[in-house]
């Protein structure tokens, strides 16, 4: 639990420096370093390969990096010894690029597992689990619009419903941070519209990261960006410098 | 108001059953007991052996469905949890032989005598006593399954692996419990039961009073299954079934859920075979055979998994064709029936028995009656 | 009968050859004094009779050491039986009606040996090869000084490389034993001893070492410990061996396996099946034979091997078309598909067949044994090892060469990749798994040679060849070479210390601890692509 005492006074709630991961001698991520403050929403954007989901793997503790710092919270928490159900309790949420929703629960029930509270197998057996008033899972539905959805299975739902769904199922578990992996692919325009309104309104009182390649929602976003490429960061900053850049133009956007 | 709730928590398939079992339980012991034998509705004893046997099947089926259909682990080692505490019965039913054994010896079971061992082995100490076997029933196969759960669910061995070295697992008990030193009766296990708690174990009013208990630790299993899988702890498992790293990201501690769930299911496997056990009359190693194991999957997968009712039901229909089809002319065709049922179920009938009874009330106007997709379960 | 003949014929020449023909005193006087009825003068006859010179000395001695020579003293006839029961006249060594109150001559265990030793003598020189080793061995055994002229000869005349070694340490432990000579020969003799004996050179060292002292004993002290090194190193030889052996059958039982399980990602619990239908194939190409060529029986083998690989892999190819592609994706359920699958082939050959074994014979060429630097090993089990080898490369070429092993490698890295560039996926999948079957029908070929040929062969493999692969890693032909001759030459590790079945016990359960640890094999693939 100790983290390196150099980086005890960094004030960002995620703090990676230097982290490389690779698989059978193919560098996913080559000594990746930013810091992302608390409050902030980052866009990060990249060509496929360039590492973004290994990035949120090691976030999230899903791949333990070969080298590197990863930290939480002002630098007091060392990711990379925690384990996915350790990291998700600390407060970090993730929603997955394709969309992962428990398909044969029905949409209220996915709320209520992700709703914040005691996740041990005996409250979930016999106590407080049991007891959760049903006004907190509306309260989450209605922020996404799904209330009228609530008895149906999650199975049934359309794409956008579903990844509206999983994002409810972040909401529902109230982290500090959330990782957004491509929330608007498959949605029709109105949709990603409606879904940059949400992540700004989320991001009032969360800090979010968003991995995405639609510009325009990234765009409508109106936050940092960041492009990645070979597993590390090529360019950082606004969207316009970002993509005026002319090696991410080279690299990602094309001329 | 609170019979209505009690109703709710059950589902219709779940009162029909629990009715069923209930109906056995009360009406066997009068038709046997009380009708006359030449009355078209007096159950012979033999029956009510059979029946018993199938009970303690759907036992047997319903801790397998907690895993396999709720949770989605596929073991095959819960023929060896039940032949477990198959074998904690049969030692205190050795113990409770006496001097009436062949050799006449005051403590040692016959076949100790006769491999001419001088004293009791530790770990037959205390089972002369009743409630020490009956924990024994219960702890034994609980600790294995605990074990073997806490290495394998913690280093996230899933899928056919885990299916693999559950079979290795019972596949070693089987060549362990064959030896003749490692002190349960080698080759021809634990047989030539004197009686129980007193009861002569032939004795047809023990019979029946045990077909009694198995039928009432039937309900008392459903109920408990049912009121784990109608928590939110069962939510979690079907949860870590189709989505077994969602789950995680969303901070549940799946390897502990799995484990309660696992430990919990082979103790109610062990219960199932210790109620065998004195029914049958003997256990031996073959109990241990990695078919047995599976063919209790198969049970549950052509009574429809992900439902209570349809595990256990599973369990009474295979084992009715199976008793039909091996006491005739069929015995040979057996096995084809047997291999058959496991091709046609998990290619026509993914969602059991259950399911079609339900798509067929669906379809001709009893909607609702059937599971949803939410019980019956996808793959997991 | 033409046998001892022969001998006898030999022992005269022998005799002729290099005794002293002053030494001899005829094979009457020698006979004479087995009438004694004593002891002392009968092992006195014994030297006589070997001494004599008679043609029928071989035959007198060989009688008397297997109680079937008999004394009548009031005739003062001496008699021997054949094995056959007919009576020989000793003096004239013709047959001749023995009186029936004949009594066989006795013998105690010292005249025994002398007997032997005089045997062993005899016959140093008999142009049957087994029957000189086994004289040069009761030398060895005899340690009698009297026969060293005699070894001396059979040194210098033995054509064969390993009667030779027997006789030259034959010759060593009569120096040794020879309290009369130089203690530097009887040195000499030890380190000879040392460099080729085995047990029984250990056992006579041993037995040196009590009445011995000085250079002599630290000599001997020093033999004892080569012997015994080498004796460890052969023991460990031996194990290995034995391992590589069951290695190879567990690899033969696997490697289709880790086809279907290891690159297909299907479970086949009917993979048992297949390997059992390459062993009835096996029998009936016999049964073939026997009946319409019997003269080529021996050709069985080298027909059945195609004929298997054909026969399973078809039924291979009818499980995938007909259940397997129907359950893509959903390995659980595959399992228990396939499990039934298993069960209904079972009985069909049940049905069929019986459920007895059937027998199914060796050829000639996987008869017999050999010897190599001390070690027995059978051709059966050299050609089992020699032919999974080879199974292994041929399959490791098909799969890194073959158009076919192309496009299976490219459809279980990415099916759809495959697909959008023309590649037949179905046909790839129904091929893989018709190849993966097809070489478990091979291995039924090899495994009815050593295996009971019944419909329950492939169950006790099943379990074995799924730790194989899994313990090798998933989709890596080379972790499964490895991990079945770890698990092979393991298993007979612990076999002295455990006993075969507790052995087997602790390989299983060593097993599940491994694949907690190592939940993806030995050499398991890394990356993003193989995470569920």
């Amino acid at each position: 639990m100790n983290p390196p005492s150099s980086h005890a006074v960094t004030g960002a709630i995620l703090y990676l420096d230097g982290v490389s991961v690779s698989f059978d001698g193919f560098r996913a991520l080559n000594s990746l370093s930013f810091t992302l403050e608390p409050g902030e929403m980052r866009a990060v954007i990249g060509p496929n390969g360039a590492g973004k989901t290994t990035m949120m793997d090691v976030i999230t503790g899903k791949t333990r990096p070969d080298d590197g710092d990863v930290l939480f919270r002002q630098g007091t928490i060392d990711l990379t010894r925690h384990d996915e159900a350790a990291i998700a309790e600390l407060g970090i949420g993730r929603k997955f690029q394709k969309p992962t929703v428990f398909e044969s629960h029905s949409v209220a029930d996915n709320v209520l597992l992700a709703l914040k509270g005691p996740r041990d197998p005996l409250s979930a057996l016999f106590g407080a689990r049991n007891r959760i008033p049903a006004a907190r899972i509306d309260a989450v539905l209605e922020r996404v619009r799904l209330q009228e959805h609530r008895r149906r299975l999650a199975g049934e739902l359309s794409h956008g419903q579903k990844q509206w769904l999983e994002i409810a199922m972040l909401l529902a578990q109230d982290p500090s941070l959330l990782l957004v992996d491509e929330p608007v692919a498959g949605m029709t325009d109105a949709e990603t519209e409606a879904t940059a309104e949400l992540l700004k309104d989320i991001n009032r009182d969360h800090s979010v990261i968003v991995v995405e390649h639609d510009m325009g929602f990234v765009r409508a976003l109106g936050c940092r960006v960041m492009c990645l490429h070979e597993g590390a960061v090529l360019a950082e900053g606004s969207i316009d410098a970002v993509a005026s850049n002319p090696r991410v133009i080279e690299v990602y956007l094309g001329r | 108001m609170i019979t209505l709730r009690f109703v709710r928590f059950l589902e219709g398939r779940g009162l029909v059953f629990l009715a069923l079992v209930a109906a056995l339980v009360l009406l066997v012991p009068v038709c046997n007991l009380l009708v006359p034998p030449g009355s078209p509705f007096h159950v012979p004893t033999g029956m009510v052996v059979l029946l018993g046997k199938y009970l303690c099947y759907a036992m047997l089926a319903i801790g397998l469905d907690l895993v396999w259909g709720y949770c989605g682990i596929l073991s095959l080692g819960h023929g060896a949890f039940f032949a477990l505490g198959g074998y904690a019965m049969g030692m205190y039913l050795m113990r409770q032989i006496g001097t009436r054994g062949v050799y006449g010896h005051p403590v040692l079971p016959d076949f100790m005598v006769f491999l001419n061992w001088k004293e009791l082995p530790w770990f037959w100490h205390g089972f002369d006593m009743f409630p020490y076997a009956l924990l024994m029933v219960l702890l034994v196969p609980g600790l294995l399954a605990f074990v073997f759960g806490w290495l394998a669910f913690r280093s996230r061995v899933t899928g056919v692996y885990l299916s693999i070295i559950s079979q290795a697992l019972t596949y070693a008990l089987l060549l362990a419990f064959f030896r003749n030193d490692m002190g349960f009766g080698g080759n021809n296990g634990l047989t030539d039961f004197k009686d129980i708690l007193g009861f002569p174990v032939q004795a047809q009013g023990t019979r029946v009073a045990l077909f009694v208990i198995t039928g009432l630790a039937l309900i008392g299993t459903f109920l408990l299954a049912r009121m784990i899988v109608t928590s939110t702890y069962g939510k979690v498992l079907v949860a870590i079934r189709d989505a077994e790293s969602r789950t995680r990201f969303i901070g549940y501690r799946v390897e502990y859920f799995k484990l309660v769930v696992f430990t919990l299911s082979a103790m109610i496997a062990g219960l199932a075979g210790a109620l065998y056990v004195p029914q049958i009359g003997i256990i031996n190693p073959s109990e241990f055979q990695p078919t047995n194991s599976i063919e209790a999957i198969v049970w549950v997968a052509v009574g429809g998994r992900g439902t209570l009712v349809g595990a256990a039901l599973g369990a009474v229909v295979v084992n009715a064709l199976k008793t039909v089809f091996t006491t005739g002319f069929l015995a040979p065709y057996w096995l084809f029936a047997l291999g058959g049922l496991f091709i046609l179920v998990t290619i026509a009938l993914p969602r059991g028995l259950v399911g079609l009874a339900g798509d067929i009330f669906a379809r001709f106007g009893g909607a609702g009656r059937g599971p949803t997709r939410a019980e019956a379960g996808q793959t997991p | 009968m033409r046998f001892c003949r022969l001998l006898a014929a030999l022992a005269v020449l022998l005799c002729a050859m290099f005794l002293s023909p002053a030494r001899a005193e005829g094979v009457d006087a020698a006979l004479d004094r087995f009438l004694a009825d004593s002891f002392a003068e009968t092992e006195a006859a014994i030297g006589g009779v070997a001494q004599s010179g008679a043609p029928q000395a071989v035959a007198i001695l060989q009688a008397l050491g297997e109680r079937r020579l008999f004394a009548h003293p009031a005739s003062r006839g001496v008699f021997w039986r054949d094995a056959a029961g007919t009576a020989f006249d000793a003096r004239t060594g013709l047959p001749a009606a023995m009186p029936g109150d004949a009594v066989v001559i006795r013998l105690n265990n010292r005249l025994r040996n002398v007997v032997q030793a005089a045997l062993g003598t005899m016959t140093l020189l008999s142009p049957d090869p087994a029957v000189r080793l086994r004289a040069a061995e009761s030398v060895f055994r005899s340690r009698d000084p009297a026969a060293r002229a005699a070894i001396e000869t059979a040194i210098a005349r033995e054509p064969r490389g390993e009667i030779r070694r027997v006789l030259e340490e034959a010759h060593a432990a009569i120096m040794l034993a020879d309290t009369g000579v130089p203690e530097s020969v009887r040195i000499d003799a030890v380190r000879r001893l040392a460099e080729t004996g085995d047990t029984e050179a250990l056992g006579l060292l041993r037995q040196m070492l009590g009445p011995t002292a000085g250079p002599l004993r630290a000599a001997i002290t020093q033999g004892i410990g080569a012997i015994e090194q080498r004796q460890q190193f052969r023991a460990a030889a031996q194990t290995v061996w034995f391992g590589v052996s069951l290695g190879s059958v567990l690899l033969l039982a696997a490697i289709g396996l880790a086809i279907t399980f290891g690159v297909m990602g299907v479970i086949n619990m009917a993979h048992g099946e297949m390997v059992m239908i390459g062993a009835y194939v096996t029998f009936l190409v016999q049964e073939a034979l026997r009946q319409n060529a019997p003269q080529h029986l021996d050709w069985s083998l080298p027909i059945a091997i195609p004929l298997a690989f054909l026969v399973a892999g078809l039924v291979g190819v009818a499980i995938e078309r007909g259940i397997i592609r129907f359950l893509y994706g959903r390995p659980l359920e595959t399992l228990l598909a396939t499990f039934g699958v298993s069960l209904v082939l079972q009985q069909a050959i049940r049905t069929w067949f019986g459920p007895t074994n059937r027998e199914v014979s060796a050829p000639s060429y996987m008869s017999g044994a050999f010897e190599f630097l001390g070690l027995q090993i059978t051709y059966g089990r050299l050609w089992i090892v020699v032919f999974t080898l080879v199974v292994f490369l041929g399959l490791l070429i098909v799969l890194k060469a073959t158009p076919l092993g192309l496009q299976m490698r490219a459809v279980t890295q990415n099916r759809r990749m495959a697909a959008a560039m023309g590649i037949r996926t179905r046909f790839v999948d129904a091929m893989t798994f018709g190849l993966g079957s097809g070489i478990a029908g091979i291995a039924g070929v090899a495994l009815s040679q050593i295996d009971n040929v019944s419909p329950n062969l492939g169950q006790s493999y099943i379990i074995d060849s799924f730790m194989v692969v899994v313990f090798g890693g998933v989709g890596n032909l080379w972790g499964t070479l490895v991990a079945a001759f770890t698990l092979g030459i393991a298993n007979k590790v612990m076999e002295p210390f455990a006993g075969a079945v507790l052995g087997k016990i602790l390989i299983l359960v060593l097993l599940i601890l491994f694949i907690q640890k190592r939940p993806r094999g030995l050499f398991a693939l890394k990356g993003r692509a193989v995470e569920q």
